[in-house]
């Protein structure tokens, strides 16, 4: 067993040493704040004021966007369609665009000078007014319905077809099958994904402030942000990451405690068999739901496209070196995903069996960063690396690395399940023919994770190429990437090429995430 | 797996490689938009290195305050020698630092609206903070605060965050300027009207272009390009009898800097109407110096002298936390 | 050849004794409730789960610490015998080098083994294109390849119908006479056991008991096997 032995430590070496980066890239740069500022700070009553509305927002937004996912996933488990796959790549594109993209394309739809606005009012009613904890809420579940709706439909898909068709056979009807197999289904994939809208919800910070209407909905974010810009007092800037990190921190014990996280990813294509559900009333109060939440999602993203089509010809010539250095971030990006993420989630993978304890702990390391705030991280590795590197050569890398970091948790969702089975289903076969180390990674670990790889890779590519949050201290004048020039367009009053600028950085964002999930997917099937 | 290698690979590529240097190197620490293709950075980097025998280099940061806490964060090691585009807002802080020396220069012949006799910061340029409106969609426009206070439920303005943005800060700094110990008051009239608080200027300017609201919260000059760069002269900005707050950018030369000569010269071309005559059509602000040609159309400012509004900037750092908590408290009821 | 010597495996629950051997050449049915700990008698033999005491010995050998691959034995599964992505001469040459770093001689010894097992010209099939039949063949030619003196099937015909099942045997029987290979099998049904084995080892009650000569302890069941066969009221 010398060998193998051997092995597992090289290999979990890289794990422990993957998530040990990851604490140091979360943690740490908060203790790098925290040792520069000399202590930490008292909290004020605006403070507790925003910890208030920080957490109010994003329970708020968390159980809508969980409650109005689960008929959309059913509805979407349960039917077979005309462009059903179209539909569900689409219904991912909020979660990857840009922020201020989405607040426009909203706006476009539901704010006071939209079609809908006017149509109201011509019809004799006030203009819709989005401002305030409903436009946080909005925003929100704009953003996450898709990612919940995601995690739901792969619960779904993963209840097996055997089970359906051994309740047809009993003459089971909707309400029977919903209680035996989709309710228990529920029970363990939903507190996994309510927490994690919860965490992505509790960072939010520009959406809170744009849609909020006012200081009312400050976000602890937004508080840390104002310490170091406003106040220049990091104390309180460490303080306030503090908090943010025991708030999440709370979340993430009470939800992954109750369940093992859903698996993310893979295998949409083949909805399941259903006998039990095409009355009228279940027909009609499906294609209702997919309907509504089709125009919901797709219409803001419809008036992005329709508006940045306008602004294309206003493109200046610089933006495809920024759409390349984006590209570059983008690809960077994802490979470091995997990176840090095969080894963390192998080394979960194979320690979670006997040491339960020490996995979770892991586990816990590669989802520090959903909780870590970007002011802080950016600011603690500014603090950190200054004195040794000019910080603008470092705009993209850090760029790629952060966002590599931030991609981490839905690509460890992603590979731990898909390695587990790989383990369980042909670990033996390895074993007895003595394949190891890369032998074994490569003929057969990476075949059969692509799919979950491809995934994660994309979504990494994606959520960096339309990242702004961490560059803006590092940010190096020439070398801007795509989402500093959406900033740059709309700083300089070019509205109309800012548009197109979005219109740009959607499509590339959606093109790679297509491609990476596409790439894995294609030959990976049995 | 290769993949790690790859991406560390890709890492040092995404580092970039040092440019050889055999000119000595100035370095220009301003926030984003000035270095931006539309801002004024680009024409200011070929006109002064046409005659300086070095290369400029900017570093962008954000918007003024972020640059003045990226300065703090670095102190004296900074490579900065010279820091372009504080506020009269944020130069009490600057000087707090310690970290500028005195330019010894007195200001010329200039068109400020006020007196400039600030020993570390020089001054390059200035604007209004206004409310901007389309002349096509507002009939009634209010001329002051209180009448804006008074306007029907449904007119709306968007304002900018004054603890995240250069004009939301302003914004505060005016109503405490014209109403001293009442802004409290202007504030929670102003409160129904405020459709939303944006993290900065292009949010605000881009949701007011949309048609969100009926005035936004920008400078004097933003019709100025409308007019001049898209032919479009269906915005203005409301002229208030209160008279407006005044915004003046500031440059400072870092004591630390490794260049002080270089910093001088080019302290002394900022000045210049080289830099000057850039100003108006890339900055959208009112230039300092004296032009030869004069304004282009738009740029003449809209209110007498009298009517400018400043607080000195030991005044600003003092009130400026009392008119924050002023504010919050106005706007979270 | 395969000796277990005071052997004992607890897992949770479970636990199984053995304490036996078996002859170089001869063939073991090893048959039983399910349940019972068949398979998981193969996997420690395989090295797959590690025993709580007692020793293996393999040819002659202490095998209780080596590795799988290092252990003197084929094992074919129910099912996962072969990687799905990978094409059949592929999956065979395996067993040649789990790297599949393999010179053209090797490849051609890939391509000699599929004739015989009757999948001439198949190596470059996924094996999703093959029958069920022809993929436990697969298995079996990589088995081949690998030389190993014992071979342990564990039930890896169960899924097949009764006439492809017996041709299976078939090719079964005449591997293990012409390579004089050593024989464990596991399987539920005792025709399997008469047809394939000369001993058999009843496995039942957290004992692999000492395997008996097949004819003999058919024709005399002890009640275990009785129960079993459900034949206690004869």
């Amino acid at each position: 067993m010398v060998n193998r032995a051997q092995q597992i430590t090289r290999s979990a070496l890289a794990g422990y040493g993957a998530a040990g980066f990851l604490a140091a890239l979360s943690l740490g740069t908060l203790g790098v704040v925290a040792l520069k500022a000399g202590g930490l700070s008292g909290l004020n009553g605006g403070d507790l004021a925003a910890i208030r509305f920080t957490v109010a927002q994003a329970l708020a937004s968390a159980i809508l966007s969980v409650a109005l996912a689960i008929p959309v996933a059913r509805a979407l488990a349960r039917r077979q369609f005309r462009g059903r796959g179209l539909l569900v790549t689409l219904l991912g594109a909020p979660f990857i665009l840009p922020v201020i993209v989405a607040v426009l394309g909203l706006l476009a739809v539901y704010g006071r000078a939209s079609v809908i606005s006017e149509a109201l009012q011509s019809l004799g009613f006030t203009r819709l007014d989005i401002y305030g904890f409903s436009g946080v809420v909005l925003a929100h579940v704009f953003f996450n319905l898709p990612l919940a709706t995601r995690l739901f439909l792969q619960g779904w898909q993963a209840i097996p077809s055997e089970h359906f068709r051994l309740a047809a056979g009993l003459g089971m009807n909707s309400r029977d099958i919903s209680r035996h197999l989709e309710r228990p289904m529920l029970g363990r994939v939903l507190p996994g994904t309510f927490a994690t809208i919860f965490l992505l919800c509790v960072t939010s910070f520009a959406v809170a402030l744009t849609l909020g209407g006012g200081p009312r909905a400050t976000t602890i974010e937004l508080a840390i942000y104002q310490a170091f810009r406003f106040d220049f007092d990091l104390s309180k800037a460490a303080l306030l990451a503090l908090v943010q990190f025991g708030l999440t921190a709370i979340a993430a014990v009470l939800a992954w405690r109750l369940t093992r996280p859903a698996r993310l990813g893979t295998g949409f294509d083949q909805p399941v068999k259903r006998w039990d559900c095409n009355g009228v009333g279940a027909v009609t109060l499906d294609a209702l739901t997919l309907t509504l939440t089709a125009l919901f999602l797709l219409l803001p993203l419809a008036a992005v496209a329709l508006k940045g089509l306008a602004g294309l010809p206003d493109l200046p010539f610089s933006i495809l070196p920024a759409a390349l250095r984006s590209i570059a971030v983008a690809l960077t990006s994802a490979l470091l995903t995997l990176s840090l993420a095969l080894p963390l989630a192998q080394t979960i993978a194979r320690t979670s069996p006997h040491r339960p304890r020490l996995a979770g702990l892991l586990e816990g390391a590669g989802y520090l960063s959903i909780a870590a705030s970007p002011m802080v991280i950016g600011t603690g590795l500014f603090i950190a690396l200054f004195p040794l590197v000019d910080p603008a050569r470092l705009a993209l890398p850090i760029t790629a690395l952060v966002n590599a970091a931030l991609s981490l948790p839905f690509a460890l969702r992603a590979l731990i399940p898909a390695l587990r089975e790989v383990e369980r289903e042909y670990g033996p076969l390895a074993d007895s023919l003595g394949m190891r180390g890369l032998a074994r990674f490569r003929l057969m670990t990476w075949p059969r994770i692509r799919p979950a790889a491809g995934f994660a890779a994309g979504l990494a590519a994606a959520l960096s190429m339309g990242d702004l949050g961490v560059i803006a201290l590092f940010a190096d004048p020439d070398a801007a990437t795509l989402p500093l020039m959406l900033y740059r367009l709309m700083g300089s009053y070019q509205m109309e090429a800012a548009n197109g600028a979005a219109l740009l950085l959607v499509g590339l964002s959606l093109a790679l995430f297509w491609g990476f999930d596409r790439g894995g997917r294609v030959r990976a099937a049995s | 797996m290769k993949t790690p290698l790859l991406a560390a690979g890709l890492m040092l590529a995404l580092t970039g490689m040092a440019p050889a240097q055999d000119k000595p190197i100035l370095n220009i620490y301003t926030y984003d938009s000035f270095v931006s293709d539309w801002g004024p950075g680009p024409a200011v980097e070929k006109a002064f290195e046409e005659i300086c025998a070095c290369d400029l280099q900017f570093t962008a940061a954000g918007d003024g305050a972020a640059l003045l806490a990226r300065l703090q964060l670095e102190g004296a090691r900074s490579k900065a020698d010279v820091v372009l585009g504080l506020d009269t807002n944020l130069t009490a802080r600057a000087a707090k630092t310690g970290l500028f020396a005195p330019h010894n220069r007195a200001m010329d012949e200039n068109n400020l609206p006020v007196k400039w006799d600030d020993p570390l910061f020089l001054p390059y340029d200035w604007g209004y903070f206004a409310f901007v409106y389309d002349t096509t969609k507002l009939a009634r426009v209010p001329y002051n605060f209180e009448m804006l206070a008074s306007a029907p439920d449904d007119f709306k303005i968007i304002i900018q965050d004054p603890r995240s943005s250069t004009p939301g800060l302003g914004l505060l700094m005016w109503i405490k300027a014209a109403y001293g110990d009442r802004a409290p008051e202007i504030w929670a009239g102003l409160a129904p009207h405020i459709l939303t608080v944006t993290k900065g200027w292009s949010e605000a300017y881009g949701m007011f272009l949309a048609g969100e609201a009926n005035m936004v919260l920008s400078y004097t000059t933003s019709p100025a390009y409308h007019l001049i760069a898209e032919q479009d002269d269906t915005k203005a900005a409301a002229i208030f009898e209160e008279g407006h707050y005044l915004q003046i950018e500031v440059a400072g030369k870092l004591a630390a800097s490794d260049q002080p000569a270089l910093a001088d010269r080019f302290l002394e071309f900022m000045l210049s109407e080289a830099f000057q005559s850039i100003i108006p059509t890339t900055n959208w602000m009112y230039p300092v110096g004296i032009l030869k040609d004069g304004l282009p159309e738009g740029f003449e400012p809209p209110v007498p002298p009298a009517k400018a509004l400043l607080f000195s900037p030991e005044d600003a750092l003092a009130v400026r936390n009392e008119a924050l908590d002023e504010w919050l408290t106005a706007l979270s009821k | 050849m395969l000796h277990l010597e005071n052997l004992l495996i607890r897992q949770g629950d479970f636990s199984l004794t053995a304490d036996w051997s078996l002859e170089r050449g001869q063939k073991l049915a090893i048959i039983g409730p399910s349940g019972g700990g068949k398979s998981t008698l193969l996997s420690a033999i395989a090295g797959l789960i590690p025993i709580t005491a007692g020793r293996i010995h393999l040819g002659g050998q202490d095998a209780s610490e080596l590795p799988p691959a290092k252990r003197p034995v084929s094992l074919l599964f129910q099912d996962h015998n072969l990687f799905p992505h990978l094409s059949v001469g592929r999956n065979v040459g395996l067993g040649l080098r789990p790297d599949l770093k393999l010179s053209r001689d090797q490849w051609q010894q890939v391509d000699a083994v599929l004739v015989q097992v009757g999948l001439e010209g198949l190596a470059a099939r996924q094996p999703g294109a093959l029958s069920g039949g022809q993929r436990q063949r697969v298995a079996l030619a990589r088995a081949l390849l690998r030389k190993r003196p014992v071979l342990m099937l564990d039930e890896p015909f169960a899924a097949l119908g009764p006439a492809l099942k017996s041709e299976m045997l078939e090719l079964v029987a005449q591997i293990v006479s012409d390579n004089e290979l050593t024989l464990v099998m596991v399987t539920h049904d005792p025709n399997d056991a008469r047809r394939i084995s000369d001993v058999v080892s009843l496995v039942t009650d957290s004992v692999a008991q000492a395997p008996q000569e097949t004819q003999n302890l058919f024709a005399n069941p002890p009640k275990a096997l009785a129960h079993y066969l459900g034949q206690e009221d004869f």
